[in-house]
């Protein structure tokens, strides 16, 4: 059991003039479970392997447990490693498979036996102790892989998107067990995928990656809901948060947002951005949406835009209606049974506090004080 | 419209037609050589073993020059397979583990290596052999297969390191061995079925190889190189004692190599 520090990791790939990791740090906290998310390409693959062992950075450090083992290969960083691929070998039974760790290390005959059995049971793997891999389905294979990486105790545990190669239904499931094994186990682990919904439900913070940098780290709920870019925000979530242009007014002392026609209210931080465009960005969840043209006159609630649906799609849970609002193309998320159809008319309205505001140059978060 | 018994029928009749092809002519060398001289001159020849003896076998086998030639021939093709999985298994290995420059033309060049016609070969072969001394010896021959052999053992090899995925290395590595370890634990025991069948191939293009052993060897001759110069004026059933004599072990090599083929873990190959 043990931290991870990275420092400044760089690397570039021979064959590509860009850096695969652009000068990244990340620390991971004794026991912590950090997801790192991102399209492909993004760098998180490579910094999982560098930490492994698998590829040698550059320039930069690892350290794991205080000790710098940047230089040290694979083998003597005590670090086990889940693949996308499983990678179990097809030669050995799974008892030899989930064993090979503990044999390597020439761990003594009975206490190897006694471990094999237990993570076994752990993973419900028991009763195909001694086939072999060809004869086990995808998901027993994986828990096959699972098995003999926490088998062997690590300080570290690394898994590259191990749940990729199952099919929707399973992964869930695998999902669920595979959190609860790991809190079960406390150990340090680092876990790579490119599904943002995977990143939000396992990890106690989530690193999200963009072309070898990391854009953003932060407890789940931090991260999505207080982007630090718009990319971020266009990321997690599905569908992810919806931009659109507005501009900032001061109608007397307090701020409001134009958006096309219309004027929605605004959070008193805008103030310090009167007369300036921003980029908003809002959740689907967090759009009110009704049917019926919402009551004008005094009293009552400011900030209706009408925008006209274009897709509905109902999700069983909710309604997901794609509308247009002047040029732009937004998702909300109606409660189930909405009525509507393509063409008609809503009208949305969306609270203050749910906005978030970006710049629409750097794509940065606003500051807000 | 075709019923899937009249497939399955056009099947195994194309099966048992190849097997005929390959069968039938062994099993009249075998019935030829072990019949006695006389009724091999009968005519119409019966197909059936009726006058059986090994006269024919015996007096081959005791003629001049045989059973050296047989050792030559054993020792030069192990000697051949040997040799090229020495330097095949590793070449194969880099082909399938390593990108460097000029990898496409590389393995275009092995194969184009073959293209040459081996009578063409062997004349300046043997002048190069002459002048080292190393001319009518096991070894001449032995370096002639082998380079005969090398582009097939690593074209094979470096495809069944390919089918063997990087990712078992990495994890075996992960998990306490050394680059070596993990070769000899996870790599090897996949890739065996697939050198033995390169080994396999080795062995018995040198086996059957005559005109260049024929042209780079005098008194150490191999069998198949003996076989031509000796029996071209003998009389037919030495022939075919001949051919029996060198069929015999090809076969049994093949046989016992099978066993390593379709040794696969959990998932039996018939």
């Amino acid at each position: 059991m043990a931290e991870v520090v990275v420092r400044n990791l760089v690397k570039t790939y021979a064959a590509s003039a860009h850096r695969a990791t652009d000068d990244v740090s990340l620390e991971v906290a004794d026991g912590e479970f950090v997801v790192l998310v991102g399209p492909s390409g993004c760098g998180k693959t490579t910094l999982l392997r560098m930490v492994a062992g698998l590829e040698t950075p550059d320039s930069g450090t690892v350290h794991i447990g205080g000790r710098d083992v940047t230089g040290l290969p694979a083998r003597q960083r005590r670090v086990s490693m889940v693949f996308q691929s499983y990678a179990i070998f097809p030669h050995m039974r799974v008892r030899q498979n989930i064993g090979f760790g503990l044999a390597m290390r020439k761990v003594d005959r009975q206490e190897l036996e006694r471990r094999v059995q237990r993570a076994a049971e752990l993973l419900q793997l028991e009763d195909y102790l001694d086939r072999f891999p060809a004869q086990l389905s995808g998901g027993q294979r994986q828990r096959v892989a699972v098995a003999r990486a926490i088998v062997v105790d690590a300080d570290v545990l690394l898994m590259d998107e191990p749940l990729s190669n199952l099919d929707a239904l399973l992964r869930l499931q695998f999902r669920t067990e595979l959190k609860k094994l790991v809190r079960q186990l406390g150990t340090t682990t680092l876990y790579v995928t490119h599904d943002q919904a995977e990143a939000m439900s396992l990890g106690d913070r989530v690193a999200v990656m963009r072309d070898g940098r990391i854009a953003q780290i932060g407890t789940p709920l931090a991260v999505y809901d207080r982007p630090d870019e718009q990319f971020v925000g266009g990321f997690l979530g599905a569908p992810p948060m919806n931009f659109f242009p507005a501009q900032v007014r001061l109608r007397g002392a307090d701020p409001q947002l134009v958006v096309g026609e219309d004027t929605w209210p605004a959070p008193a931080h805008l103030k310090a951005y009167a007369d300036r465009s921003v980029l908003v960005g809002v959740r689907a969840e967090n759009i009110q949406v009704t049917a019926d043209p919402p009551a004008t006159g005094p009293g009552a609630q400011p900030g209706w835009s009408a925008a006209v649906v274009e897709v509905v799609e109902p999700t069983g849970a909710a309604v997901l209606l794609t509308v247009r609002l002047d040029e732009h193309q937004l998702k909300v998320q109606a409660p189930p049974g909405f009525p509507a159809r393509p063409d008609d008319t809503v009208w949305l309205r969306s609270a203050p506090e749910m906005l978030r505001f970006f710049d629409p140059e750097t794509s940065l978060a606003l500051v807000t004080t | 419209m075709r019923r899937p018994w009249a497939r399955a029928a056009a099947v195994q009749a194309a099966c048992v037609a190849i097997t005929l092809f390959m069968a039938v002519p062994m099993y009249l060398i075998a019935l030829a050589a072990l019949s006695s001289r006389e009724s091999l001159n009968r005519f119409p020849l019966p197909l059936l073993p009726t006058d059986l003896s090994t006269e024919t076998m015996s007096a081959f086998l005791r003629s001049t020059g045989v059973v050296p030639a047989f050792l030559n021939s054993l020792q030069v093709g192990l000697g051949t397979l040997v040799l090229s999985l020495l330097v095949g298994v590793p070449a194969g290995w880099a082909l399938a583990r390593y990108a460097f420059r000029g990898k496409e033309p590389y393995q275009l060049f092995l194969l184009l290596t073959r293209a040459l016609p081996i009578v063409v070969l062997s004349v300046p072969l043997a002048k190069v052999f002459l002048t080292s001394g190393l001319y009518d010896t096991t070894y001449a021959v032995t370096l002639l297969h082998t380079a005969l052999a090398l582009p097939t053992t690593v074209l094979i090899t470096a495809a069944v390191f390919v089918g063997v995925p990087r990712d078992q290395e990495e994890a075996a590595m992960i998990f306490g061995a050394t680059p070596v370890q993990a070769f000899l634990r996870v790599v090897v025991p996949q890739a065996l079925p697939g050198v033995a069948a390169a080994a396999m191939f080795a062995f018995v293009l040198s086996w059957n190889e005559v005109l260049g052993a024929t042209i780079l060897t005098l008194n150490q001759r191999t069998l198949p190189a003996q076989v031509l110069s000796t029996l071209s004026d003998s009389p037919l059933a030495y022939r075919f004692a001949g051919g029996l004599a060198l069929v015999l072990p090809a076969l049994l090599f093949i046989a016992l190599m099978r066993r390593y083929m379709l040794n696969m873990w959990g998932a039996t190959l018939r």
